[in-house]
């Protein structure tokens, strides 16, 4: 992943990071707007916590900005959406704008239902890993691993 | 379905200045300082992240901060899970915004012990803190490590008095040793229960009850309120208290009912502090403990993971060439000298 | 205990006595049944082998209390109802799908609505962004829930709406289009879900606090029970409990919990619990574990029958008769291999015919892809039409009865759903309704659905639960599923909808009208339904409604469990 950040990143950045790395992933995770399937979510946050991370939880009816928010002051190294009812393709851009916008390098993950087609449209408006129905522990863990690795460099 | 990670492509639209704490040098402590005292969210969420790193990172943000220290009243709120601490803590921090001051919430809680990982649910209740011109809020999991949590507490809430917030609130779970550690080193303690004699009873064998400057019976809008209000004040009557009696609010967290009758305590406890000189004692005796505190934690540290110095004389020890009470006073001897370089202290 | 040529299997004692207890259960049974209307169809086997209407032990079929079922002819009057639940797009694209479904031999609409409406907004409102038309269909006004029963005879069909939160601003808008087409109010027949219990619970559909929104529910039950007697006003639903994860059990419990506490409401709120309790109607879910899913069916009956008659002093019989629509379970559809989800489903659908269901959804096999193709709902609706025509199931009525194995699995359900009603009773301190308030408010239930979801994915991930094609037997996997794809235009046509309809309405009239709900609001012993229809009538909103409303009521945030 190239961001804004990779350019500065000398000799000193990479003891920074290693002194960072230490420290478990930190990934908020919400639901945009009114879809309240949740049970992804609990269960994923679950599953990361079971994998060493910590996980802010935000849960319902967030804002893109509720989510930037929390993502700047807990220092988050990823975001997690979860999207059940259709709104991934507005709300998923969205949300990675927002953080471009703002500045900020922070890969945003994207799971629930996402219909096969939209995968690469997600993909090419800068979301970083899309997992659905059926991901496994060790999918979830380590796909928010990765987008954090990413965030890290 | 599922699909492997793409990874983020190249941004298509040139990517925003670099103004990402993470592209900064990562020693330029003092420039993400400076930041923070403008106001700057991002700089502070990254020195935190510093702070509870520990180490010589820890150890430069809490040299950056600490001449800036002192100007904020810390209001630690502990008590039983799910007795209202964290709504509670979103309502007083309303009061305290709408009274003119800079807000920060550090809101603590346990991690898991067998994978260290945390699930952090506290700013769910805290509707103003996802609001623009709400609190800070940070959360912070207890991460397993004893003695160091507190510590990295302590050093959170340095950080963010010294970026400017006059008034700060630390959520902690009202169980263990630790978050009483925690709850100590605040300027006031503010002790929640909820109706019901469990709950007394509960924050009486945690020696909460000592520790409190003010109760609230939260949930006031249940059955029993009246009696827990009671019965505390009996306790109060039998306990000893210097020229300061704790306060009985009743408050429903819920509705904000209470929120100002508490917030006024809070104000009059600071003011008890400041008009009986004993707030300069309280300050002195923090900065004495935690002084206390980081030694312990060092010495915790060297004999866990020995390294340069302690290494060898352990090996000493063990091969049996040295006795360990002459080993430890050496050891001792050396700590007086150390200026800390190479060790990880993790607060 | 047989039709009259056809003596009852292995019921040969039952001649012993004719004052026996068993006698006379057996000749009740049989007075009941021949008064019973049959639908037209040969009761024998395929071989040609006849078949008795039931077997086994009584308490038989149309006895309290029901364990075996509601009716003694059970499915040889009437095959159940077979509702498929649809709704996408605006109200014009739902009602050609609904004409359709009616033409494949559907024989109840079942509506599906839109994020925004189930949560109460507009499609104009910021939160609507993204979600107008995605899930299910949006109503904004009176004009949208026209368009939606455009050109059906409303006094000929039997209409479910699946909302919430806003059910009786829905109502409202139906019983308006209904009076504008000529159906008066109490010629209206259906279902409104209507069960805002569940929604803290699982499915996360509240706008107001608990208390105020039951006495929604209140309101809404008294003016059915006053104006519309073909009309059900609540559903009392585990479907969503179960589908937010919790086990059968609980699901079993919970969703009767919530039944006693609508009933202690309303009948707190002056109705006589046999004015109304014939009325209430439940909804559950029929998940992969076969037997499980019987008894859980078979023990509700048995449970709500004595609960209803020995702790709510019901009297009349249809009071204490559990009547229940069933749905497939969802969440047990794959995306991977998605054409074996047919054979879930079938399975699904079989137990909650065997264990007496009423009515029944069968979901699509493209459940965990998008909202159902046409051709993926016809199959859904095929499969149930197989059960019913093909496999004589329906023939005999509870014909697992006296399996040694499902009456101990009913005796379970039950014992596991009595610790749940001790526990709500002490959290009440004797009283249901109290106790469920409680428990949303301390995360109860939420903590309780919240630990077995996460255990059932725990098992999933360590291989002691196969889920084929997900892990286990996972190769085939093609992944080319026709899906159904929203059109990006339905927001912008619902705003325009929306935008049309403000302009042209009296504003004065809107402004009037959601000032006196608003005031009558604030009085809780009024009736909030008739100020209601006077807002919709003006083509109010359904997010100013709302606004009137959350504006005396205020709104909910949940209890962080995770
Ligand atoms: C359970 C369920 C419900 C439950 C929700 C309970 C709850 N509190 O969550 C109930 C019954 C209440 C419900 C209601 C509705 N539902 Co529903 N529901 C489902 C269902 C069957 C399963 C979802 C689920 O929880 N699966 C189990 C969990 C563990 O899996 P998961 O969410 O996929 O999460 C996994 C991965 O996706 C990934 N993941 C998910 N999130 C995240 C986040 C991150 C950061 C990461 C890394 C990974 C990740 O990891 C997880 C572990 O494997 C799906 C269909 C399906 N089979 O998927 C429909 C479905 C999502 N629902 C649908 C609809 C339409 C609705 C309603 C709008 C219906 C209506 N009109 O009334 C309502 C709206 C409810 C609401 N408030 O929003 C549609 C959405 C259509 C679309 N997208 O086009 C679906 C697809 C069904 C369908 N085909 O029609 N639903
Ligand atoms: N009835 C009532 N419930 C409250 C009150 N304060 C908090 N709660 C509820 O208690 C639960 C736990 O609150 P929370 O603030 O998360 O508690 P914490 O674990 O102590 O931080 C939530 O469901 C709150 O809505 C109150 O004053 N009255
Ligand atoms: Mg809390």
């Amino acid at each position: 992943m190239t961001g804004p950040a990779a350019g500065t990143a000398g000799p000193q950045a990479e003891r920074h990071h290693d002194r960072h790395r230490r420290q478990p992933v930190r990934v908020v995770l919400a639901k945009l707007g009114l879809d309240g399937h949740d049970r992804g979510l609990k269960v994923v946050a679950r599953m990361l916590r079971d994998a060493g991370l910590e996980v802010i939880y935000l849960g319902l009816r967030q804002t893109t900005e509720s989510i930037l928010l929390a993502v700047e002051q807990e220092d988050a190294d990823v975001i997690g959406l979860s999207i059940h009812n259709g709104g991934h393709l507005t709300l998923a851009p969205r949300m990675v704008d927002a953080v471009r916008a703002a500045g900020l390098v922070v890969p945003v993950v994207v799971g629930g239902i996402v219909p096969d087609v939209d995968l690469e449209r997600l993909a090419e408006a800068g979301v970083f890993a899309v997992l659905g129905p059926g991901a496994s522990a060790a999918e979830v863990a380590e796909t928010v691993r990765a987008a954090a690795a990413a965030r890290r460099i | 379905m599922t699909v492997e990670p793409t990874g983020a492509p190249a941004p298509e639209h040139p990517a925003p200045p670099p103004s990402n704490p993470a592209g900064s040098p990562p020693d330029d402590v003092a420039a993400l300082f400076a930041r923070t005292r403008n106001g700057d969210r991002r700089a502070l969420g990254r020195l935190l992240t510093y702070t509870e790193g520990g180490g010589p990172l820890a150890d430069a943000v809490a040299a950056s901060a600490w001449p800036l220290t002192g100007g904020a009243h810390v209001v630690g709120v502990t008590g039983a899970p799910g007795v209202g601490k964290s709504t509670l803590t979103d309502r007083l921090a309303q009061v305290a915004i709408d009274d003119g001051r800079r807000v920060a919430i550090l809101a603590v809680d346990p991690s898991s012990p067998l994978t260290g990982g945390a699930i952090l649910g506290d700013r769910v209740r805290m509707g103003s803190a996802a609001a623009a011109g709400g609190p800070f809020v940070r959360s912070m999991a207890s991460r397993g490590q004893s003695g160091g949590l507190a510590l990295a507490a302590l050093g959170a809430v340095r950080l963010l008095d010294a970026a400017g917030h006059d008034q700060i609130f630390v959520e902690t779970v009202g169980i263990g040793q630790v978050e009483v550690d925690i709850a100590r080193t605040a300027d006031t303690t503010i002790v929640a229960v909820s109706p019901g004699w469990g709950d007394a009873v509960q924050a009486n064998k945690a020696g909460l009850l000592e520790m409190a400057d003010i109760f609230v019976v939260n949930k006031a809008d249940r059955a029993g309120a009246a009696d827990a209000r009671r019965d505390l004040e009996h306790m109060l009557d039998l306990g000893h208290h210097g020229d300061w009696r704790p306060p009985v609010v009743l408050a429903v967290a819920t509705t904000g009912d209470g929120a100002d009758e508490l917030f006024k305590h809070v104000g009059e406890h600071r003011r008890h502090l400041r008009d009986h000189r004993s707030e300069g004692d309280r300050r002195a005796r923090q900065v004495a403990e935690e002084m206390r505190r980081r030694l312990h934690r060092w010495v915790d540290v060297l004999v866990a993971q020995p390294s340069g110095r302690a290494a060898e004389l352990f090996t000493e020890v063990a091969a049996g060439r040295l006795a360990p009470s002459l080993a430890a006073r050496r050891l001792a001897g050396e700590l007086g000298r150390a200026d800390g370089a190479g060790a990880e202290t993790g607060g | 205990m047989s039709l009259p040529d056809n003596p009852v299997p292995g019921g040969a004692e039952s001649h012993d006595d004719e004052d026996s207890p068993r006698a006379r259960a057996e000749a009740q049974w049989r007075a009941a049944f021949e008064a019973a209307p049959l639908r037209d169809g040969a009761f024998e086997t395929m071989s040609g082998i006849p078949l008795a209407a039931v077997h086994g032990d009584p308490p038989y079929p149309g006895q309290f209390p029901y364990t075996r079922g509601i009716y003694p002819s059970m499915y040889r009057s009437r095959l159940w109802t077979m509702r498929l639940f649809a709704g996408m797009g605006t109200a014009a694209d739902t009602n050609m799908r609904f004409k359709r479904l009616l033409e494949a031999g559907g024989t109840g609409l079942s509506t599906a609505f839109d994020m925004p409406t189930l949560m109460g907004r507009d499609s104009d409102h910021p939160w609507a962004v993204g979600e107008v038309g995605r899930a299910g269909v949006a109503v904004d006004t009176i004009a949208d829930m026209e368009d939606l029963f455009a050109g059906i005879d409303l006094s000929g069909v039997s209409t479910s709406m699946t909302i919430n939160g806003p059910a009786n601003i829905l109502m409202a808008m139906y019983i308006v289009t209904g009076e504008r087409g000529g159906t008066e109010r109490r010629r209206l027949s259906g279902t409104i879900q209507n069960d805002i219990l569940k929604e803290y619970q699982a499915q996360k559909e509240y706008i107001f606090p608990p208390r105020p929104s039951v006495r929604l529910v209140t309101d809404l039950i008294r003016f059915t029970t006053a104006e519309m007697p073909r009309w059900h006003p609540v559903s009392i639903s585990g479907y969503h409990i179960r589908e937010a994860g919790s086990t059968a059990a609980q699901e079993l419990a919970f969703t009767l919990a919530n039944g006693f506490a609508y009933v202690e409401a309303a009948t707190a709120a002056g109705l006589d619990v046999d004015d109304f309790a014939g009325r209430l109607s439940f909804f559950f879910n029929s998940h992969i574990d076969f037997f499980e899913e019987i008894g859980k069916y078979r023990a509700a009956r048995r449970i709500w029958a004595r609960w209803m008659r020995d702790r709510y002093g019901a009297r009349h019989e249809r009071s204490l008769q559990l009547r229940f629509h069933t749905q497939t379970a969802g969440v047990s559809l794959t995306a991977q291999q998605p054409e074996v989800n047919i054979a879930r489903v079938a399975t699904q659908a079989l137990a909650a015919v065997l264990g007496g269901t009423q009515s029944l959804h069968t979901d699509s096999y493209d459940e965990a892809l998008a909202l159902p193709t046409e051709q993926a709902a016809r199959i859904a609706l095929r499969t149930q039409q197989v059960i019913a025509h093909e496999t004589g199931a329906p023939s005999v009525a509870d014909p697992l009865g006296g399996s040694a194995y499902v009456e101990w699995m009913t005796d379970e359900m039950e014992r596991r759903a009595t610790e749940v009603f001790d526990h709500l009773d002490k959290l009440g301190e004797g009283s249901i309704l109290e106790g469920v308030y409680e428990g949303i408010a301390n995360g109860y239930f939420t903590g309780e659905i919240a630990d077995s979801a996460y255990r059932f994915e725990r098992e999933v991930n360590a291989g002691r639960r196969i889920i084929v094609g997900v892990n286990a037997y996972t190769e085939g996997d093609d992944g080319d599923t026709p899906i159904l794809y929203i059109d990006d235009d339905v927001e912008a046509q619902q705003l325009r909808r929306l935008a049309e309809v403000r302009r042209q309405r009296d504003a004065a009239a809107v402004t009037a009208a959601l000032d006196t709900l608003a005031a009558e609001a604030a009085d809780p012993t009024v009736n909030l339904m008739p100020p209601i229809i006077d807002c919709v009538r003006v083509e109010a909103t359904e997010g100013e409604i709302v606004g009137a409303l959350e504006g005396v009521f205020g709104t909910y945030t949940e209890p962080a469990v995770v």
